[in-house]
């Protein structure tokens, strides 16, 4: 019944490890040719794949684990989903029914675990129910705002035995559930009244538009109204980046331009980002003189962390339309825009070329130019994946994107080890476009040994290892917050990648000198059909810049080791 | 300030622990709780009083509604209503206390449902501030065990929560 659903559901992929509890779907699947199965090396890595498949795809992921150990396994990859937003149902096997509460074997209250990091969550208790609650659970993870949703299945309900009649239900109602339309007239007219007076206004966009599918939509508002435009770090890729209306993304590591802008401003018409600590500095901080326009799908994530002047709830996509239509019919000249333009310039010339200075030849290489080479080597146009830490935030800075569902990364969780399996997502559902994981030595060997899993599906991604042997982001508050002093943050015996990645079949790469970085790059990815991993080592004394001064305003920077605002 | 919000939600197995979840994960305030299905057993009604500002009760109201298990609520502070909370309290009643007791719980309107030559038990109906100022004046020398539903509520006139 769940495989047939499956397939009637349009799934391709889904991604799991098996188990006691599961294998009566495991049989099933063997049984059947339409949904392929992914054999992952530890269940976190499932719920990854399945979630960079999402990210890139739009579509809900797919996870299969056995209970106990396979459905905990599972949770870190269901928190990172959840932080962002990824529509994703995660079946998870179960005890049989009449052991649940005695302490079974691989027994675990997984709803129970996972209640405060999925969207919803159901357990069968009939099997005949099993093709309705999985209409429901694709249904909640995929409307409004998306998420993961659980779904637990004692074993005695796919029991080969019994035999129920299966309809694959079309249409799904839930009384106590119906995801937001078009937001409010009257709120959405406040609204175009403040763009047509604002003299220093600013458009932020987040990832609310990729997941709602209406990066065009805001990219014709942005033209219309000549706005400058910013992205959360989850919005990158809204707006094309090098676009000269594109100022650069905000927030801790944001740029400088964006950070100024947004507390200067007088009006900031915010589109599906919720306004995070990483994203506000100190909120009683937070753009003093602007009034603030908050359009989003969830009411909960309007007025959580900061005041709002006029909020909109709704559906970026219906909103965006009504303000163009609006905003076609208005009259009246809006205000001259260009002595607001001419200090954005002014703030952008101010810093570039002056973050940081490439190394030459034989030098240690800068983070920085590395992610800078991979993008030029890319052609701007590859999926980017990254784990967490420097290298994530150096690829969010360098790696410009002009289109959405390109740039990959845990945002709201910050989950170590996310890259290489959500990388491996993406590469098996678009195995014609260039995917690239941008990782750090730290983050890879949290999940690196699905590179085993590479190997059997034959999933040729490209891997940049930035290698500072450290823990960058660690090391760089500890240089900040603790005079230096880094404790536990050196990573002690690295293994030799080289032979590593080798022993897996693949190909490995290393660069130590600026001087080699182009050409090593080109030949990487002229292995088109290959996993390489290039191992580059970088400079570990490196910190990012600019970094927002804790608990100061927006334009509160750090903007090198020696300088600030 | 406290709030009183009523809840209808559906009466399925851990949809109260997931509401109970949203206010410890979230770091809300629970001051009582009570919960029953109601006429239709499809669905349960939760009474919950929490305290908070502005801010944290919009937050709260936001939250619940976004549990899928919840159908509709109201924070009945909004308007006028009527809030009750029934108090079952043992309590040591020999001598001249036993007459005292007696008169108490007669000007509170209480009932004395169960007696033993040493002990009254009584019941007593009312809003939160009444059953504390009744607990106050039997003395805390005298009380033995005290036990409260927690609020529950309901509109006054024509406003009603349902489907």
């Amino acid at each position: 019944m769940i495989t047939r659903f499956l397939a009637d559901e349009g799934v391709e992929y889904m991604y799991g490890y098996p188990g006691g509890a599961a294998l009566h779907i495991y049989d099933a699947i063997h049984r059947q040719d339409k949904v392929h199965h992914v054999l992952v090396r530890h269940e976190q890595a499932a719920t990854h794949m399945a979630d960079g498949y999402a990210r890139a795809t739009g579509k809900p992921g797919v996870v299969l684990v056995t209970s106990g150990p396979g459905a905990t396994n599972a949770v870190t990859g269901i928190a990172t989903a959840y932080m962002d937003s990824i529509p994703m149902v995660v079946l998870c096997g179960q005890v049989m029914s009449h052991l649940i509460g005695e302490d079974a074997f691989q027994e675990t209250d997984i709803i129970g675990v996972t209640r405060p990091i999925v969207k919803h969550s159901f357990s069968i208790k009939h099997p005949a129910d099993i093709p309705m609650v999985l209409k429901k659970a694709f249904h909640i993870a995929t409307t409004g705002r998306p998420g993961p949703v659980v779904v637990d299945i004692p074993k005695d309900m796919t029991a080969p035995t019994e035999k129920y009649e299966y309809v694959y239900p079309k249409k799904v109602k839930m009384r106590s559930y119906t995801p937001v339309g078009r937001g409010h007239s009257g709120q959405i007219k406040k609204a175009v009244d403040l763009m047509q007076k604002a003299k220093r206004p600013i458009l932020f966009g987040g990832g609310g538009l990729v997941l709602g599918e209406s990066t065009e939509l805001f990219q014709q508002l942005a033209k219309k109204l000549n706005f400058p435009v910013t992205t959360s770090l989850m919005g990158i890729g809204a707006y094309p980046q090098t676009d000269k209306q594109s100022i650069g993304w905000l927030g801790m590591h944001g740029s400088f331009e964006a950070n100024q802008a947004m507390h200067h401003s007088d009006l900031v018409v915010c589109i599906g980002a919720r306004f995070d600590d990483r994203a506000t500095n100190n909120t009683a901080k937070f753009c003093p003189t602007a009034k603030i326009v908050h359009v989003d799908v969830d009411p909960s994530s309007i007025g959580k962390t900061i005041r709002v002047d006029v909020p909109i709830v709704g559906t970026a996509k219906s909103v965006l339309e009504d303000m163009l239509s609006l905003l076609d019919e208005v009259e009246g000249e809006r205000p001259d825009l260009s002595e607001w333009w001419k200090q954005i310039e002014d703030w952008h010339a101010s810093r570039t070329g002056r973050l940081y200075e490439p190394a030459e030849e034989n030098e240690a290489m800068k983070p920085q130019q590395v992610v800078e080479a991979v993008w030029k080597v890319t052609k701007g146009q590859a999926y980017v994946v990254t784990d967490v830490g420097q290298h994530q935030m150096f690829a969010a800075q360098y790696y410009l994107f002009d289109k959405p569902n390109r740039w990959i990364t845990s945002g709201g969780l910050g989950t170590m080890g996310f890259g290489l399996p959500a990388a491996m997502g993406v590469k098996l559902n678009k195995p014609d476009e260039e995917v690239v994981l941008i990782t750090g030595e730290g983050s890879f060997q949290m999940m690196m040994q699905e590179l085993s899993t590479c190997s059997q599906y034959g999933i040729p991604v490209k891997i940049i290892n930035l290698n500072n042997q450290s823990l960058g982001m660690v090391r760089q508050w500890q240089d900040l917050n603790y005079a230096s002093r880094h404790a536990q943050s050196y990573v002690e015996s690295l293994p030799d990648f080289q032979k590593l990645v080798e022993s897996y079949g693949h190909v490995a790469m290393k660069i130590d000198k600026a001087d080699d970085l182009d050409a090593v790059l080109e030949k990487a990815f002229a292995l088109k059909d290959k996993l390489v991993f290039v191992d580059v080592y970088v400079d570990p004394r490196e910190h990012v810049y600019p970094m927002q001064v804790p608990q100061g305003s927006m334009k509160d920077m750090l903007l090198s080791k020696t300088e600030r605002t | 300030m406290r709030h009183i919000i009523s809840i209808l939600m559906e009466n399925e197995a851990g949809a109260l622990s997931r509401v109970v979840g949203l206010f410890s994960q979230r770091n809300f305030n629970i001051e009582t709780l009570n919960v029953a299905p109601t006429d239709d057993p499809t669905l349960s009604r939760l009474t919950v009083t929490t305290v908070g500002d502005d801010r944290i009760i919009e937050q709260i109201t936001k939250q619940l509604n976004k549990l899928i298990d919840v159908v509709k609520l109201v924070d009945l502070t909004e308007g006028q209503h009527i809030e009750r909370e029934m108090l079952l309290v043992k309590v040591k009643a020999v001598g001249a206390q036993r007459a005292e007791v007696k008169r108490t719980t007669e000007i509170f309107r209480g009932q004395i449902i169960d007696v033993t030559p040493s002990i009254y038990t009584i019941q007593l109906a009312g809003d939160a501030g009444k059953l504390d100022a009744f607990i106050n004046a039997l003395g805390s020398n005298t009380l033995l065990e005290v036990v409260r539903t927690g609020v529950s509520g309901i509109a006054r006139g024509e406003k009603v929560l349902s489907l």
